[in-house]
């Protein structure tokens, strides 16, 4: 099984080695790369495409999933108004200051306050999902080898029927990317399960593609601002070491 | 860097000098400007976050507040005193000739709506948080507030009458959102 | 700023009473150099760079982390996402611990190469190392400190390697632990020495550099400076060399900060520590797989442990291997019996030096392997765990047999008379213009 994506791909890639591919056993399907228009040098973000993203995870996967790093208020950067923001949080509640007589109280959440979580602890989330625990999405894609192309992956990996032969357990669904092919969660996405704002079509796909670039951004809310930099940065050392290299040569140009 | 011009050595027409100084020059301030803009994210890193930004307006809701009540809220780490004044303590504030006061200032410079008392409570001394809050407090000779620390005297504007404060206590920047909604920062 | 005669009153009243200011001009300064030092000479001072960042960002990030099981991983999420340019500070700390390794294992490759740990250097040589051993130290807590899947089950499997002493090794591993498992007390006994050590290595640095400014500084012929010829002052020369080094190297350093943060990384450690779920595969950090692959060599059904399987078990040869294959170097200085230092003049020993790298090179392949995958697809049968015994057993072989025979039967090649007039006796001369840029002539 092949762990180390980033630094033993690429001694694979050289050829140095026989490069076992990312699967399990063999048994999942190689996982296809998608364009991201966060990808590359000068790689951002598509304001409408996380909005949409936006809609999918709050009417879909918010019912089981967490993202409880992120705040109501970083929804900003995704182009929501204040106000908006402020309907979004006030939706939930939030334990609050206990009142006068110690009886604790909730208070509706605030831009300030991070994702309510769907449940209140992991015995519960398990209790309401046959046992098994929905992993929070804050991080997800950079939790999972392949990233975001993994999480496309599986979104639109679900097969309504397992091969002959493969013996599902209870509750289980057939997903051809994930190890192991048995996933607790059942297909999320159906055609047409949200309503887009603007309009857009909501095939499985763009829902998958969508969802995917609003985690892709929920994980990685520097990546534009860390890309930026990053050109103005290597812009300036470039031509700071080449002045070096000029100025090292010319003292040396006397040593014989 | 700049020792580079001088330990350079070698011979040569002044042409070559000119131009060899101008090099040493410019890598040496390019290299200097790179360190300090380097500097910056360490220094900033420091400041106050977004999260912390992020609380340092509060949303208060006074909906519940009775006519001479008054409630504590904590705003940027420190207490703020809303306080619903009666009629007679907006009338005793209002009356306080400006000279009296080691802190002029007028009552109605001090709120949006005379009903509504908001200000920082933190004593202008040493930082001790005054009475007067409760109903049961000790409210000082000027029926305000009393900091028990060194024996400061507020008024119902909160303004300093007695004691060793300097100033008044101070009113934060604050906007009525709606009758029962204040925000605070 | 201090040149020559021309100081100032100030400086001149405080060097008369604290000669800060005379030592920084000899030893940093005058301090004659050899001239025909290559760019391998370079990744010293790179090293000494390294270690500034990372104790500088690494300060900026400890007054925004918390070393609790219940919070550090949301703390360091918090210095990502809401602490100004916590991203920056963060990645540059995570990726500064990759850029040390690569830096200072090639510093160590470029002694092995050209003899510096030989007489007078072996004290300078074995300062390294003990640096060398803080660094990995150091590197393992801090990996520990985010607290994600890895940085629990690596702590776990690292801190149960003591439990291989015999008779006090369940002791040991429970004071180490604070506890009856990785917990609390351990992350915050890992925060308070991860914050130390870096301290103690500087301290060490200068101890290294003590000992260098003594015996002065090796050089691609291996032979010592013979007079002022063959030296020049290290500044401006290699002042500005430096400069130029570390702009390289900060434009490879940045590219991973900020265009491939998390190459060096792996995916489980952004999923939170779990004590109940352990990883399908653990792998430690890339600078540390050539050791874990020596540690997994020694297996109860294999070669490398038959030899000695009467006397320990099989984990703690693992682990005496392990920590053996580090100790080593500590009796190199004596182990290399040849009277000749550098590798150019030594035709068997060069070939011997790459086979050892490409060596350790596999070995680290093998750690990062699962011990039961196939090695090659055409090749059934042979798996990792094969490969890493024959690998482990070279790296052994290379040290405690090849060097001391090597020296003994090697005839090496005519050495040069000085570094400024290197007239072989064989008929050959190499010209002083080209042994400056070895590199550029390689």
């Amino acid at each position: 099984m092949m762990r180390r994506a980033g630094f033993l791909t690429t001694l694979a890639a050289l050829g140095l080695f026989a490069s076992q591919t990312a699967q399990a056993a063999g048994d999942a399907h190689p996982i296809p790369s998608q364009e991201w228009s966060h990808s590359g040098l000068f790689g951002t973000f598509d304001q409408a495409q996380l909005q949409r993203g936006f809609t999918v995870y709050q009417n879909v996967c918010a019912g089981c999933h967490s993202l409880r790093l992120v705040a109501y208020r970083n929804l900003a950067a995704i182009g929501l108004t204040e106000d908006e923001i402020k309907a979004v949080a006030a939706e939930q509640e939030v334990d609050g200051e206990p009142d006068e007589d110690g009886e604790p109280t909730t208070r509706p959440a605030i831009p300030a306050d991070r994702f309510v979580p769907p449940f209140p602890n992991e015995q519960a989330a398990r209790a309401a999902n046959g046992g098994s625990m929905p992993p929070d999405l804050s991080l997800m894609t950079k939790a999972r080898i392949g990233g975001p192309d993994y999480l496309y992956a599986l979104l639109v990996g679900y097969q309504d029927e397992a091969p002959e032969g493969v013996e599902m357990g209870e509750g289980m669904s057939y997903n051809i990317y994930y190890p192991g092919n048995q996933i607790a969660m059942a297909a999320p996405l159906a055609e047409g399960a949200v309503d887009y704002a603007d309009g857009t079509e909501a095939s499985v796909e763009q829902m998958a593609k969508d969802v995917t670039a609003f985690l892709s951004w929920a994980a990685e809310p520097e990546l534009e601002d860390r890309k930026r930099m990053g050109v103005k940065v290597l812009l300036f050392l470039i031509v700071l070491t080449g002045l070096f290299y000029a100025v090292k040569k010319k003292v040396w140009a006397d040593v014989h | 860097m700049a020792d580079a011009a001088a330990a350079g050595g070698g011979a040569g027409h002044d042409e070559d000098v000119t131009r060899r100084d101008f090099l040493y020059i410019a890598t040496g301030a390019f290299g200097v400007v790179g360190t300090a803009i380097a500097l910056w994210p360490f220094v900033d890193s420091m400041n106050p976050s977004a999260d912390t930004l992020a609380l340092s307006t509060i949303e208060v809701d006074i909906s519940g507040v009775e006519e001479g009540q008054s409630i504590t809220v904590k705003w940027r780490g420190k207490p703020v005193f809303i306080r619903r004044r009666t009629q007679d303590e907006i009338s005793e504030a209002e009356s306080v000739a400006l000279t009296e006061l080691p802190d002029p200032q007028a009552d109605e410079d001090r709120v949006q709506k005379a009903e509504w008392l908001i200000m920082v409570g933190v004593c202008t001394h040493l930082g001790c948080i005054p009475l007067g809050q409760k109903a049961s407090d000790k409210k000082g000779d000027f029926g305000g507030w009393f900091c028990p620390c060194h024996g400061s005297h507020y008024d119902t504007s909160g303004r300093i009458r007695k004691g060793p404060a300097p100033e008044n206590l101070p009113v934060p920047q604050y906007t009525f959102l709606d009758d029962t909604t204040v925000r605070i920062g | 700023m201090s040149n020559g005669n021309g100081q100032s009153g100030l400086v001149k009243w405080i060097d008369e009473r604290l000669p800060v200011f005379t030592f920084m001009q000899h030893e940093l300064n005058d301090y004659p150099t050899p001239k025909n030092l290559s760019y391998w000479w370079n990744f010293g001072s790179l090293a000494g760079f390294v270690l500034v960042v990372m104790i500088v960002t690494g300060i900026m990030l400890a007054m925004n982390y918390t070393p609790h099981v219940d919070y550090a991983f949301d703390s360091v999420e918090r210095i990502m996402r809401d602490v100004n340019y916590g991203w920056l500070l963060r990645y540059i700390h995570m990726n500064g611990g990759s850029m040390f390794f690569i830096v200072v294992y090639i510093h160590i490759f470029r002694g092995l190469y050209y003899g510096s740990y030989k007489s007078p250097r072996e004290l300078l040589w074995m300062l390294g190392v003990i640096i060398l051993i803080l660094m990995m130290a150091t590197a393992f807590m801090g990996y520990v400190l985010p607290w994600g899947q890895m940085s629990f089950w690596g702590a776990t499997v690292i801190t149960n390697l003591f439990s291989a002493i015999p008779l006090i090794g369940e002791d040991v591993v429970t004071w180490l632990w604070g506890g009856f498992a990785v917990e609390n007390p351990t992350l915050n006994r890992f925060y308070s020495l991860h914050y130390l050590f870096p301290f103690l290595i500087v301290g060490v640095v200068v101890l290294h550099m003590v000992a260098l400014h003594t015996t002065k500084s090796n050089n691609p012929l291996g032979i010592d400076a013979k007079g002022p010829q063959d030296t020049i002052p290290f500044h401006p020369y290699y002042t500005m060399k430096d400069y130029f080094g570390i702009g390289v190297f900060l434009i490879f350093f940045a590219g991973f900060v900020f265009f491939a943060p998390n190459f060096f990384g792996e995916p489980d450690n952004y999923i939170e520590a779990d004590p109940l779920v352990t990883p399908p595969h653990i792998v430690p950090e890339w600078y540390f797989l050539p050791y874990y692959a020596i540690l997994r060599a020694f297996t109860e059904d294999y070669f490398l442990y038959v030899p000695i399987s009467w006397l320990m078990s099989a984990k703690l040869a693992g682990v005496i291997a392990m920590f053996g294959s580090i100790f080593v170097l500590f009796a190199l200085p004596w182990l290399d019996t040849s009277p000749v230092r550098s590798a150019r003049f030594r035709p068997i020993y060069k070939q011997f030096f790459w086979l050892f790298l490409i060596n350790c090179f596999i070995l680290g392949v093998v750690g990062a392997k699962a011990p039961d995958d196939q090695v090659f697809t055409w090749f059934e049968g042979f798996q990792y765990v094969h490969l890493g015994q024959i690998t482990t057993a070279y790296y052994f072989f290379h040290f405690l047999i090849l060097f001391p025979l090597l020296g003994k039967l090697e005839r090496p090649k005519p050495i040069p008379k000085s570094i400024s007039e290197p007239v072989l006796p064989g008929g050959g001369t190499v010209a002083a213009g080209a042994a400056a840029k070895p590199m550029e002539k390689a």
